[in-house]
């Protein structure tokens, strides 16, 4: 790890204030990537600004139509919340299988959201649930949120505060674990919203994606079979020792039909 | 105290306290005054001349206090690594042993490999300055694999060894199995890969060199397996300073696996910088660094034949390996794929004939060396994996094809130089049939396959030789290293005992197994007894710990130097009760005058030899003090059978071990609860070979693609089953516990016994290892394909 100064931020425009500054400034949330990456010189932050201690930024509000999380909320609080457990029971499901215990204990949404690792969970949670990521700025869609590998919409100085899930009449995440680093190498997240179907894809592309031929089918029939023998085409999604792109393409068909199966019990 | 109430009871290890409560103390925690830190800078590139070095930026930085490279070293005429067994090929001639130098000379070999040592006040300063060393390379084509080692036109890693080999090597009648061959009714025949494997014990390898000018002595603390071993090799063939000179201490270790047994040269050049900037130097591998420059294991090419009549009685065996040296010989790698695996071909069966052959090579990669069973896993799994394939071509079941050749009768010399002394595989073989619930089988597969998954069953029927011995025959297969073991029991005048072994625990619980064992013989309680090892500066001498020899060689000179003791302890009670020395007896803890009682307690005894007022002094000297060297008359041969029952899910290539049986014969057990600890961390490795680990280097760039646990995947508790084990005990023969050992074994086993069942559920001669989900799968579709 190269030499950093630490500061504690009192607040999100004070946090905003020092990385509008400084293009070498980064917030600190859970720490979950950044510290493996810093340890490993990777990563070689001027200043580390810890969002942490900010009040205003953790905790859970749901209600029948929508759930809203705080950014800096870890994984194993929308896991073990109730509150989440009833109205989208997939969510907390993908926030408790996300990483180890220590990852669930420090990592928090927001940052996993910010990081936008192409093999994270939650891109594939909101971008399936349609939420709407809240920034000291404004408002995004999750469609407009996720641009690219590490990428995502958040400009100089912007901040994310909470996001908010539309609840779904039912859904489900199904994931094919990395056997190594357990990340995703293909996950599949589903939501019926009645009128209209939502899948989301992470873990087998540049960043997550939705598979439109996958929604119109489970619109039209919320079955498995549905997806049974839709495929992704292989070209352009991850190719590596783990999982080259045509074993990735037929997981998201395996993922995808399991998620409906289990949306469905 | 009553009859052995310490051997075969399971009393948690006294060691845990302080290793659960932090209290351990790792070569990492040792601080010395005026501590100093070191980095290494390593090749980034698999193959490549090193043109230049400037280190003129990095000496400017903070903290710096020196910076050494190769050139140095050859300047103070440092010696290279040497290789402890020399192993003649079938022409005659000596193997071809490169040089192997401390800070690369000239060129580099492998990624990782040390060009320069950075030394700074910090650890922190000198990974900073390491980064300013600026080294100009022109790289050079990469060779990674064994199989394309001896290719015309691969690159050369040395240049004594223009065709990158390092021996070829034979054990055998080739001519007698040839024939036996030519009039066989079946034969079965494999050709697979033994992957290769990286240790990863969970503390990185460390050491801290110190030099003291007012003693002109070296101390070395050094994660290590053998300090005596260590010490040795440094002193006499590396650096050339006196053996008396430098003391080696391995404090806790935090597991080895094989890859602490090795002098390294991080180790060799710290205690040479020691003395030259006269600090004490420190240095911490990062895991990074760990899966670059620790030694690997495994990495085979094998084709392997077996010949049987038309009723599946095992005629011949005929197996050709290549073996990866890596980039260098490490300390004991040219013996494993030699003496430690062609030796045990013929498994536990009658087989009458074999002969195999070895070719060893030097590749762009990390050296290799043994790993935890080193080269009888290899052998395992060929052996293994050939009698189940049999099994399956002449229609005959796994558990029949085996008794049908099972020796059954002991002494039992191979056909490939090791006496068996005892065993009973059929016992090992019968108990894991019912504990793996075989004849339920049948309806497990079917449920499963009611909900789309497939089961399969495999076996694993084992030989190990552990306690590598004795030193005049491996002398003269070319060790060059004796195989013993030393002990000294030190009773104090109150009669509380301090034992120093030669032996090391790196995780395998000795300072509670040996104690059992001294107290047991001694009749006094466990709390009196110590044990002390890991230190050059008490410990009379020793060989360390390896293939699984510390019970059976370790405890035996312990025992030995107890008996002395006791002898000892005779005289004196004689002398005290005025009676004859032939007259007196030693039970439960005291001398006691036969058939009369008059005794003396054990203390009693001690105390008198420490407080010689009445005592035979014109006879015998004061003090009760032993030391005992212990070389075996032959190795022990534990063995076992394992049964492995998995499921894959067809649609994913995802597999799970849902069972897994392993009965073994370690001979007597001492502690049956830190044997189970030990096959437990057996099986899962095994499991981690068969299914997860794989060492990966890029075929082209040589870079060490699994290089991380993003990529690396050693097993974890939810990949492996709640194991069913057992034990089945015919003593060993030879050494006065009637141990065998037991460290090793499950990772022996297990992969063959798993890649049995895994073909046996996939329908599938064979799958390369790591049978990973998305091999798994490749081969459901191409299986798919054919039908």
């Amino acid at each position: 790890m190269y030499s950093f100064n630490y500061q504690i931020a009192k607040s999100v425009d004070d946090a905003a204030k020092v990385i509008s500054k400084n293009a070498d400034a980064r917030l600190l949330a859970g720490g979950q990537s950044l510290i493996a990456a810093m340890k490993l010189r990777l990563s070689k932050p001027s200043d580390l600004v810890d969002i942490g201690t900010i009040k205003d930024l953790a905790g859970i509000k749901a209600d029948s139509k929508a759930v809203t999380i705080g950014a800096m909320t870890r994984h194993a609080e929308v896991a073990a919340s109730v509150a989440v457990q009833k109205a989208i029971p997939a969510l907390a499901a993908l926030a408790g299988g996300i990483g180890d215990r220590m990852v669930r204990n420090m990592g928090t949404i927001g940052g996993s959201l910010a990081n936008n690792d192409p093999a994270a969970d939650y891109p594939a949670g909101v971008l399936g649930l349609g939420a709407t990521i809240v920034t000291n700025k404004r408002k995004i869609a999750a469609d407009d949120f996720i641009k690219g590998l590490y990428e995502t919409a958040l400009g100089k100085g912007e901040i994310i505060t909470s996001v908010s899930f539309p609840v779904p009449k039912r859904a489900a995440y199904m994931k094919f674990k990395n056997p190594a680093s357990r990340y995703a190498i293909v996950g599949v997240f589903v939501a019926d919203f009645g009128s209209s179907v939502r899948v989301a894809v992470t873990g087998a592309g540049a960043c997550a994606f939705r598979v439109a031929a996958m929604e119109k089918a489970l619109a039209a029939k919320f079955a498995p079979e549905s997806v049974a023998n839709i495929k992704v085409p292989e070209k352009g999604l991850n190719s590596d020792l783990h999982a080259k792109a045509d074993y990735r393409a037929h997981l998201i068909t395996v993922m995808a039909r399991r998620a409906v199966e289990a949306a469905l019990k | 105290m009553g009859a052995t109430p310490y051997i075969g009871a399971s009393i948690k290890r006294k060691e845990d306290y302080r290793f659960l409560t932090g209290a351990g103390n790792y070569t990492d925690d040792v601080a010395l005054p005026g501590q100093s830190y070191a980095c290494f800078v390593r090749s980034p590139h698999a193959h490549a001349k090193i043109k230049s070095i400037k280190k003129d930026k990095a000496l400017k930085a903070p903290g710096v206090v020196a910076i050494f490279t190769g050139e140095d070293l050859a300047e103070a005429k440092v010696g290279g690594l040497p290789c402890g067994w020399l192993i003649t090929d079938i022409g005659g001639q000596p193997m071809k042993e490169p040089p192997h130098p401390c800070l690369a000379q000239g060129k580099v070999r492998h990624v990782g490999d040390q060009v320069a040592v950075v030394i700074a006040e910090t650890a922190g300063q000198a990974r900073d300055a390491a980064e300013l060393v600026k080294v100009d390379y022109e790289e050079l084509p990469a060779v990674v694999r064994a199989g394309e080692a001896r290719k015309k036109g691969a690159p050369v890693v040395h240049d004594i060894a223009p065709d990158n080999t390092c021996y070829v090597w034979g054990l055998g009648d080739k001519a007698a199995v040839d024939k036996a061959f030519a009039g066989a009714a079946h034969v079965t025949t494999l050709e697979f890969i033994n992957n290769r494997l990286i240790p990863n014990a969970i503390e990185p390898r460390a050491a801290n060199a110190a030099y003291s000018r007012s003693d002109e002595s070296y101390t070395l603390y050094v994660s290590n397996q053998n300090p005596h071993v260590e010490r040795l090799l440094m002193t006499a063939f590396v650096l050339g300073l006196p053996e008396h000179k430098v003391r080696v201490i391995a404090p806790d270790v935090g597991g080895g696996f094989g890859s602490k047994i090795y002098l390294y040269a991080e180790d060799v050049t710290l205690t040479w910088a020691a003395k030259k900037v006269n600090r004490p130097i420190k240095w911490t591998a990062e895991r990074s660094e760990s899966f670059l420059s620790d030694a690997h294991g495994r990495d085979h090419v094998t084709k392997a034949e077996l010949a049987m009549d038309r009723d599946g009685k095992f005629l011949a065996m005929r197996v050709t390996t290549t073996a990866n040296m890596g980039a260098y010989l490490s300390t004991f790698a040219s013996c494993i794929p030699t003496i430690l695996y062609a030796t045990l071909l013929a498994g536990q069966y009658t087989t009458p004939v074999i002969y195999a052959e070895v070719t060893a090579v030097f590749t762009n990669t990390a050296p290799v060396d043994a790993y935890r069973g080193a080269g009888r896993p290899e052998a395992t799994y060929v052996v293994e994996r050939l009698v189940e394939t049999a099994a399956r071509e002449m229609k005959m079941n796994p558990a029949e094809i085996r008794r049908k050749n099972f020796i059954k009768t002991f002494p039992y010399q191979t056909p490939v130089a090791l006496l068996y002394d005892t065993g009973n595989y059929e016992a090992t073989l019968a108990e894991a049939l019912k504990v793996a619930d075989v004849a339920g089988f049948p309806g497990r597969k079917a449920e499963a396959a009611r909900r789309g998954k497939l089961r399969g069953l495999g076996y694993a029927c084992y030989i190990e030789a552990c306690g590598i011995a004795p030193s005049n025959v491996a002398g003269a297969l070319g060790a060059r290293a004796g195989l013993f073991e030393a002990a000294e029991v030190r009773v104090h005048p109150t009669g509380k005992i301090t034992v120093f072994t030669g032996s090391h625990a790196h995780g395998q619980g000795h300072e509670t197994t040996f104690a059992q064992v001294v107290a047991d013989r001694l009749g006094i309680p466990l709390e009196d007894v110590d044990i002390v090892h890991g230190d050059t500066g008490k410990v009379l001498f020793g060989m360390g710990t390896y293939g699984s020899r510390s019970i059976a060689v370790g405890g035996a000179a312990i025992v030995k130097a107890v008996d002395k003791i006791v002898a000892k302890g005779k005289k004196i009670a004689a002398h005290l009760m005025e009676a004859a020395e032939a007259d007196i007896e030693f039970k439960d803890g005291a001398f006691v005058v036969k058939g009369t009682d008059k005794k003396k307690a054990f203390a009693e005894v001690s105390l008198a030899a420490y407080v010689p007022h009445n005592y035979p002094l014109d006879k015998l000297e004061p003090g009760l003090n032993e030391n005992a060297f212990y070389d075996p008359a032959n190795f022990t041969f534990p063995a076992g059978s394992h049964i492995c029952e998995v499921e894959v899910d067809p649609d994913t290539g995802n597999v799970r071990v849902v069972n897994f049986t392993a009965i073994d014969d370690f001979g007597k057990i001492i502690n049956p609860m830190i044997v189970e600890g030990q096959v437990h961390g057996g099986l899962t490795q095994g499991i981690g070979q068969a299914l997860t680990e794989g060492c990966h280097y890029d075929k082209d760039s040589g870079q060490l693609v699994t290089g991380s646990y993003l990529d690396y995947c050693i097993p974890r508790a939810d990949d492996v089953p709640n194991f069913k084990v057992g034990t089945k005990e015919t003593p060993c023969t030879h050494n006065p516990l009637g141990v065998k050992g037991c460290g090793e074994a499950g990772a022996i086993g297990a992969p063959a016994a798993v890649m049995n069942a895994l073909t046996d559920a996939l329908g599938m001669r064979d799958i390369e290892m790591p049978a990973t989900p998305q091999r798994i799968w490749r081969a459901c579709q191409d299986m798919k394909k054919a039908a």
